[in-house]
């Protein structure tokens, strides 16, 4: 279970987050939603540890990661899977050992072991037998699923996704959504996602919580955000240019 | 006024997060040299990259000064037949002075901007960030093997530039001012001493720290996309050569 409990963050005097409250159930598929710039990747970065937060806590099974170390946080991390909004696939190297990255930086596993899991999760993702390629020689839905292979290649238990379907064509960005579901029937994992794509988020989230100037304003399941009366998530879901959200801005 | 005192205390402050990052990152770099495993191909990459691919537009510069400071010093010794003094003028300024800042401005330009420019990019296309959720550390994984490059390297430039100066002043010393090449080399190693070699390494030493600390530090703090990539890139070569030129001074 994810504890964030009073989280605030503050960039050059915008606050971003303000004193933010959300519980996360291992096993669910959440769906953080808000609009562009007000702070869903922050969260989610707060969440694996990559920011420091001004004040606040987040609880993972017991570990306030706010408080670890370094070096105690690079031990939780290797339980988390992230995909990045742009894949940040690394450059120089195939798909196959940015895929592998993980197994062979922090496991003893043998070269062939290695191997074996890279093409498995390839195939997961539908992507076999790209091994050789270099991520300048992929699409931008291979090089999100590629991304994805990564992020599930150690076997995490937190999946976090930035933006997985953003710039993707709508048939690409269905074939991620089934997969984000396919990898959390199959691994059992609890999948956070943050997106400001409301067909994707009510394609794969259990729940939906809704950010909004800093804060999560409503969370409740796909249904439930559908027929909400909150006019402001209202106005979001439904993409209507006037509503209090353009009106406060 | 008012608004005045304001920026210079913006910019006092940001002087101070500069020094103070660079200063965590030399402690960071250091510490981590000692912390095993040491990615050795990685180093012998960063080696080739850095130092062989060097060898011809360092052979370039030193040959071309060694040429220029013969024949210039030729100009004034000849009033006062002195001629047979140039060997010893090019061999001693070669090894204590332009041997060791010459390669490392040039070092610094070729190499620093491209440590600058790749590193930003990582930066920006959240490659760090994907590091870091894979639980590897950026400056191990990407400092040291440039760390570790550049302080082997640059000596053994600063060594083959000294050679090269040297020759470039003989031809000239030898084929246009007609002084015997018995003596040119005679007057050339009576006057060196294995101090003025070694002055010239330490330099060349503490060039590659700056360097390399420089080119990282501005990669890591890059914003701002293809832009602020540009700007880092930029930033970092002046500021390298701002502290070779105070370092000599």
């Amino acid at each position: 279970m994810i504890e964030i409990i009073n989280l605030s963050k503050t960039f050059t005097r915008s606050k971003v987050l303000n004193n933010l409250n959300l519980i996360i159930n291992s096993g669910e598929r959440i769906v953080i939603i808000g609009r562009s710039g007000c702070g869903k990747s922050v969260l989610l970065k707060h969440i694996i540890g990559l920011i420091k937060p001004d004040m606040g806590q987040v609880i993972i099974d017991g570990n306030d990661v706010t408080r670890l170390e370094e070096y105690e946080m690079d031990k939780l991390r290797l339980s988390f899977g992230m995909l990045f909004q742009g894949a940040a696939l690394f450059d120089s190297m195939t798909v196959g050992e940015n895929v592998g990255f993980t197994l062979k930086e922090h496991t003893n596993a043998s070269v062939k072991e290695i191997q074996k899991k890279v093409a498995y999760s390839l195939e997961l993702v539908g992507l076999k037998g790209i091994e050789k390629l270099m991520p300048s020689e992929l699409s931008g839905g291979m090089r999100k699923r590629v991304g994805l292979a990564r992020a599930i290649c150690n076997n995490p238990k937190i999946i976090l996704y930035d933006e997985p379907t953003t710039g993707l064509d709508p048939i690409m960005a269905d074939a991620i959504n089934n997969l984000i579901i396919d990898l959390n029937n199959k691994l059992n994992v609890t999948s956070i996602a943050v997106t400001h794509d409301m067909v994707s988020a009510f394609k794969i989230a259990d729940r939906i919580a809704m950010l909004y100037n800093g804060k999560i304003i409503t969370i409740g399941t796909p249904d439930e955000i559908k027929n909400t009366k909150d006019p402001i998530v209202k106005q979001f879901i439904t993409g209507a240019a006037k509503g209090p959200i353009t009106e406060d801005a | 006024m008012r608004e005045w005192i304001n920026n210079l205390g913006i910019k006092a402050l940001n002087f101070f997060i500069y020094i103070g990052g660079t200063f965590n990152l030399t402690v960071g770099t250091v510490f981590q040299v000692f912390v095993r495993p040491l990615r050795k191909k990685e180093c012998f990459i960063q080696m080739y990259k850095i130092g062989v691919m060097s060898f011809p537009i360092v052979f370039m510069v030193a040959f071309f000064t060694g040429m220029v400071l013969a024949l210039q010093s030729a100009y004034q010794l000849t009033k006062m037949n002195a001629q047979m003094y140039i060997s010893s003028l090019v061999a001693l300024s070669m090894l204590r002075e332009l041997g060791p800042v010459l390669t490392a401005l040039v070092i610094a330009g070729r190499v620093g901007a491209s440590i600058t420019a790749e590193l930003g990019t990582m930066k920006v296309s959240e490659q760090i960030d994907a590091l870091r959720t894979l639980a590897a550390n950026p400056v191990k994984y990407l400092v040291v093997p440039r760390f570790l490059a550049l302080c082997i390297m640059l000596p053994l430039l600063t060594v083959y530039a000294d050679f090269v100066g040297i020759i470039g002043g003989y031809v000239i010393g030898v084929y246009k001012l007609l002084i015997g090449s018995t003596i040119y080399w005679k007057m050339t190693f009576d006057t060196l001493a294995f101090k003025d070699l070694f002055t010239g390494l330490f330099k060349s030493f503490i060039f590659a720290i700056i360097i390399c600390i420089v080119s990282c530090y501005e990669g890591f703090i890059t914003e701002g996309g293809a832009e602020g990539v540009g700007k880092a890139t930029t930033r970092s070569v002046v500021i390298s050569f701002l502290f070779h030129i105070s370092i000599e001074e």
